[in-house]
């Protein structure tokens, strides 16, 4: 059984790579690469896999939230992913490689004993990312 | 090839084990265990698997979807009290904790044996308790 909870932050970010030209990183990152940066109001949806305990639930709403809360809403809500997020160090601040980050932030701490199943993050309404976790 | 069927539901709960304290209930429960119940506008989505059926072109026929949701869930549990109206989660049926975890698994019994045709089964019970939280069962044993 699966339980996703959603969770919601602001944050900044800029898309861009040393490993291009200037030009090249305005070809490929279009506005997102604007140097001024930009920002969205994310929504990450959290699932986790287990059975069902004693108290008929897969995993304890308030320890869940707490995980989430200091592991990453701390780290991300209103911040700016490139310079204040150290997971993201040497990442294009893209929403895939933040899925990664948010998965490695959870791993950290994991207490519950539930699995943690799937990160997924929508950037906007339009575009959402997902990623299974092992 | 994957159908689903979308309900929603009013009804009130209040999660906590009946042998415990109400201060070791809030531990396990939050707010969910305070004694005066609350209610959520719960949203319900039955998914089937199956193949078109050769001669209707149908996975599974809607309207008697709708009749088996309305029938098993709806109806029994709409503006209801989980705790007090709602088999197995009163005193006298058991009282099973009425989770969103164990809600999910009451409705799967109750759709799984009225979704039965050659072409299609029950496969997913997605459970919103909010927008925020959803619950998904498959029928895994525990």
């Amino acid at each position: 059984m699966r339980l996703t909870r959603r969770y919601h932050f602001a944050a900044s970010h800029r898309l861009n790579t040393d490993a291009l030209s200037p030009q090249e990183n305005a070809r490929l990152y279009g506005k997102c690469n604007n140097p001024y940066g930009h920002g969205h109001d994310y929504l990450l949806d959290i699932t986790v896999e287990g059975t069902p305990d004693a108290s008929g639930q897969i995993v304890n709403r308030e320890a869940l939230d707490w995980i989430v809360q200091a592991q990453v809403l701390e780290r991300v809500d209103h911040r700016n992913l490139n310079v204040d997020v150290p997971a993201l160090a040497g990442c294009v601040a893209t929403t895939e490689n933040l899925a990664f980050a948010v998965e490695s932030m959870l791993h950290e701490r994991w207490t519950l004993p539930a699995r943690l199943a799937r990160v997924r993050i929508s950037e906007t309404a339009r575009n959402t990312f997902e990623l299974e976790t092992k | 090839m994957l159908l689903t069927r979308k309900a929603e539901f009013s009804a009130s709960h209040v999660c906590a084990n009946p042998a415990l304290s109400l201060e070791e209930n809030r531990v396990l429960y939050g707010v969910n265990a305070n004694p005066g119940g609350h209610g959520h506008n719960f949203v319900l989505e039955v998914t089937i698997e199956g193949d078109p059926d050769p001669v209707t072109g149908m996975v599974f026929d809607l309207r008697e979807l709708k009749e088996i949701i309305n029938h098993e869930v709806v109806d029994p549990m709409d503006h209801r009290s989980l705790n007090c109206e709602v088999a197995p989660f009163t005193a006298a049926t058991g009282n099973v904790v009425p989770t969103t975890e164990n809600l999910a698994i009451e409705i799967w019994k109750r759709l799984q044996p009225r979704i039965q045709s050659p072409h299609a089964r029950l496969h997913n019970i997605r459970l919103f308790e909010t927008a925020d939280l959803y619950v998904d069962y498959r029928g895994e044993a525990f």
